[in-house]
């Protein structure tokens, strides 16, 4: 049996959710007794790919090329679906990242493989590995098994441990893959990134804001909290409903489903739907006014009190404990 | 240009779920069901495109007769005719993609629109499977979309950030929230909606290779502690994150 696990790289530098799927790819064909194969798909990769070692990854295939700098959906899939063939893959392992969740369908389609999608646990069962994944944006939890003969698993960013062990040695070798203008249908032309705070999908910490802030110009108190703790800023529905926040920053149903170690909900009272984007998290802290909001049921910790004089204090507090 | 936009029939997202007896699919009774929300992005999307370009719309959905509900809210908001794939069996992401791409196939499309994901399987694969199916590029989870002379423009999300994608007709969209502001069906929109043509069609069925084998709750939270009521109680907050909670 083969496992092939898909690391994930922007700019040259693996993605933490890259260690995670090695890691956790790495546990299951140990469990199988199964060969495993890390593959890189991008341009000048050598030098970083060390960094997978401490994770188990001891052979590497690289996919290099200056078209495979930038992500292309139709380059990046024929790719690594010629890859996994070549390697006779039965289990392919990627993230659940905006990367992994494009390409994996691409590849299922390709190798008729059925994918076990945004994974949040994995337990093998038998030779099966059963997968469990939210459905309704976590409102429920479904166990499935993959049918067909070649099986995929994406993983939900932050969710899965990737704790560095003892690095052994890498063996890469370089792919050959024929590339055409034809299989560049479409590219990545311009990446944007948005400056200083992590993603809500990728942080450990995530400071987030509602109705209760009363106005945009009151965001910078999650802002500032965000930047002691190095977090994420997130905001609800309404929020965003209102133009006070750009909607990539939304928790909830209709926004990002998010399962970081700590979230601190300043001002949501908790609408179902922003509870079943969040309440996955590790730890949950709610700052409300209002002590009978439905956030107090999800929250380990709470504050029933005026968010403009706790998050301040609680602002000052962190900054004195982190020395900052 | 054809403009063929895919929409789904979905519990409210107010619903509370519950698991019903089967242990593998939700209790239906007393839910709301509507258009997919990034939907309405989607069907938004393939009007914007026809009033540039001229053409027409269809939009097309696969289940049982309760999806004609949402067909009409697509025509409501100005698409021009539907299709019903009509099919009341439990399929996986893999069969309802391949007898979408079968019948898409058949149709011609230049332009498929999906929301980026539907909000009850939630599991965002659909629209790349369709494109792979249909041997068209794809752009997903887009919040810009220009297209001039056959060439296309794209913003998409990605963490913390965008990626500025090129590609060109035909294609396959698939819609996040951000991209425009879907218009509210009129009330001669929601009259015309009820004459117009909604085609039944049976899809072609598939062996599923994603089986459910359990549906459950998520484990509930132990109720939590309100530890204060004013800013007295932070360092007892931070003390907690520190040595219980041990997240800071």
């Amino acid at each position: 049996m083969n496992v092939v696990a898909f690391a994930e790289q922007r700019e040259g530098k693996f993605k933490k959710v890259a260690f995670e799927v090695v890691q956790t790819s790495k546990k299951f064909a140990d469990q199988l007794g199964a060969s495993h194969v890390t593959v890189a798909i991008g341009d000048n990769l050598s030098s970083a790919l060390a960094l997978l070692a401490p994770y188990g990854a001891s052979k590497v295939i690289t996919a290099e090329d200056p078209r495979l700098q930038q992500y292309s959906t139709t380059a990046y899939a024929k790719v690594l679906a010629e890859i996994a063939k070549r390697e006779k893959a039965d289990i392919i392992f990627l993230p659940a990242s905006q990367m992994g969740k494009d390409l994996a369908p691409r590849i299922g389609a390709k190798l008729e493989a059925g994918i076990a999608a945004d994974c949040v646990a994995l337990n093998l069962k038998g030779a099966d590995i059963i997968a469990t994944r939210p459905v309704y944006a976590g409102k429920a939890l479904i166990d499935v098994v993959v049918k067909s003969a070649v099986k995929i698993f994406t993983l939900r960013p932050n969710v899965f441990t990737a704790t560095p062990g003892s690095a052994g040695t890498i063996a890469s070798e370089k792919a050959t893959v024929e590339l055409t203008d034809a299989d560049f249908t479409s590219k990545v032309t311009h990446v944007s990134v948005n400056a200083g705070r992590p993603d809500v999908t990728e942080a450990s910490i995530i400071v987030s804001g509602g109705r209760g802030l009363k106005g945009p110009e009151h965001f910078h108190l999650v802002e500032s909290l965000a930047d002691t703790l190095g977090a994420a800023v997130g905001a609800s529905r309404a929020v965003v409903d209102a133009g006070w926040r750009p909607h990539d920053e939304q928790v909830g149903q209709t926004g990002k489903t998010v399962s970081p170690s700590l979230y601190i909900a300043c001002g949501i009272s908790g609408a179902v739907q922003h509870l079943a984007g969040m309440s996955s998290s590790k730890y949950i802290v709610a700052i409300n006014k209002d002590k009978d909001a439905p956030i107090f049921q999800v929250a380990d910790y709470g504050i029933a009190g005026d968010l403009f004089e706790v998050i301040p204090a609680l602002n000052e507090e962190l900054k004195k404990s982190l020395g900052k | 240009m054809k403009i063929i936009v895919c929409v789904n029939h979905v519990p409210d997202t107010e619903t509370k779920v519950k698991v019903a007896p089967d242990n593998k699919s939700i209790d239906r009774a007393g839910v709301n069901f509507m258009l997919s929300p990034y939907d309405e992005f989607a069907v938004e999307a393939a009007l914007k495109l026809k009033e540039q370009f001229g053409g027409e719309t269809i939009a097309m959905s696969l289940g049982g007769d309760t999806h004609k509900e949402t067909l009409r809210k697509a025509l409501a908001m100005g698409i021009e005719k539907a299709v019903l794939l009509k099919d009341d069996a439990v399929r996986d992401s893999y069969s309802v993609a391949r007898a979408l791409a079968d019948e898409l196939k058949t149709m011609s499309p230049d332009c498929v629109l999906f929301g980026k994901q539907s909000i009850d399987y939630y599991d965002e694969q659909i629209p790349g499977l369709v494109a792979e199916f249909l041997g068209f590029p794809s752009v997903s989870v887009i919040v810009k979309l220009e297209a001039k002379d056959g060439h296309i423009t794209c913003e998409r999300e990605i963490e913390g950030g965008h990626e500025t994608v090129e590609t060109k007709f035909p294609v396959v969209l698939s819609a996040q929230k951000g991209l425009n502001e879907p218009r509210y069906p009129s009330l001669k929109g929601i009259m015309a909606a009820k004459t117009k043509p909604i085609e039944e069609k049976k899809p072609a069925a598939y062996s599923a290779l994603v089986e459910v084998l359990d549906m459950k709750k998520p484990p509930p939270k132990a109720a939590g502690k309100i530890i204060g009521t004013d800013k007295t109680a932070v360092p007892e907050l931070v003390r907690l994150l520190h040595e219980e909670a041990k997240v800071i």
